[in-house]
């Protein structure tokens, strides 16, 4: 019997090294940036990203062809790729910059990841990524990325069901005050977020053993430029500063304290 | 140590204990319990008291992950609370 055509899905799950979610922030000296020289991991978002799309499999069995990571970042990003590849991705790709080189922005990555899903012989279906990173908290680049692709879109997802036959996703957004079902044709941008008593999903973690075979998958390297993109900030950070310190509050003993502190703070008031 | 395979899970539990404890509070100092819950048990023969070591270390190992998953997950509910953008 021959199999139905069902065309199979190729996923796309860019990923970032971000700041670690348990460093404690501190502004470089110059005030030009937060201190970088601090533990780095896979953004949180990212992480839930990356495990929606192994359990989309784990749901659509043979429907998925491929779930492909892809970061934008210095050498070290490669450690991050491998932990993604450790949780149930097929392969990644490194587009690498130099550990000096700044930031990329939001608009810049958006640019690389349309270059790069254009160049995939096999077509992209589905595009998941994190809402936003932890470092600059920036959540853009889903959204730019939907309108460079013009592919629908679903951001801030919690819960996410894809129907290969249909070519269709639904989609449940969390919105101001509750919840928002989206049906998306493919291809689509899904963008993960919390869900509102749990997580989207809880990441699995990625074992050693994991992490070794990891090392067998194939990374493909490439760089802005074959890409054809640059990834030049245009934006200009004049200053960073910490935010001012919260004044600790003092208490009184009595109303007539009150008002005088109420005074010397430079409170009056007018009987009514 | 009873037998070739006993040894290879202990070595590999091991290696994945002492992976995790890397973000651990320092202060509890992991590695060190650790190394010496493993060295007071290194001359076991009885298959049975083997099993039961292995199980707690396995017992361990997932107390440990969901500590910190559930420290990720507090930061991350606490950073990004639901409705936070909401005006209302």
């Amino acid at each position: 019997m021959r199999p139905s055509a069902v065309r199979l899905l190729n996923i796309l799950v860019p990923i970032k090294r971000a700041v670690d979610y348990a460093v404690k922030i501190r502004v470089n000296p110059e005030q030009t940036g937060i201190d970088l020289n601090v533990k780095h991991s896979m953004n949180p978002f990212d992480e839930i990203a990356v495990e929606e799309a192994v359990r989309i499999r784990e749901r659509l069995k043979d429907a998925v062809k491929s779930i492909k990571v892809v970061t934008i970042g210095p050498p070290k990003s490669a450690e991050t790729l491998r932990t993604a590849l450790a949780m149930g991705a097929d392969s990644a790709v490194h587009v690498e910059i130099l550990e000096s080189a700044p930031a990329p922005e939001p608009l810049g990555v958006a640019k690389a990841l349309k270059a790069l899903i254009e160049r995939q012989k096999e077509g992209v279906d589905v595009v998941i990524m994190g809402k936003q990173a932890i470092d600059d908290d920036a959540g853009q680049t889903g959204q730019m990325l939907a309108g460079l692709m013009g592919w629908s879109q679903a951001t801030f997802a919690s819960k996410v069901e894809v129907d290969p036959e249909q070519k269709i996703a639904n989609i449940t957004r969390e919105i101001d005050g509750g919840l928002e079902e989206l049906r998306c044709k493919l291809p689509v941008i899904i963008t993960t977020d919390l869900r509102q008593v749990h997580l989207l999903n809880e990441p699995r973690y990625a074992s050693l053993p994991n992490i070794m075979k990891a090392k067998k998958k194939p990374v493909e390297k490439l760089t802005a430029a074959e890409l054809g993109v640059d990834l030049t900030p245009r934006l200009e950070t004049i200053k960073v500063t910490e935010p001012l310190k919260r004044v600790g509050g003092g208490k009184v003993a009595n109303v007539d304290e009150l008002l005088t502190k109420l005074k010397e703070a430079g409170v009056t008031g007018k009987r009514a | 140590m009873a037998s070739k395979a006993t040894r290879l899970r202990a070595l590999a539990l091991y290696k994945e204990l002492h992976r995790l404890g890397r973000d651990y509070e320092p202060s509890y100092d992991f590695h060190g319990k650790l190394r010496r819950l493993f060295e007071k048990n290194r001359n076991l023969t009885d298959d049975e008291e083997i099993e039961k070591a292995l199980r707690l270390g396995e017992y361990i190992k997932n107390e440990t992950l969901a500590l910190y998953s559930l420290r990720k997950y507090r930061y991350l509910k606490r950073m990004y609370p639901p409705n936070s953008t909401s005006d209302a």
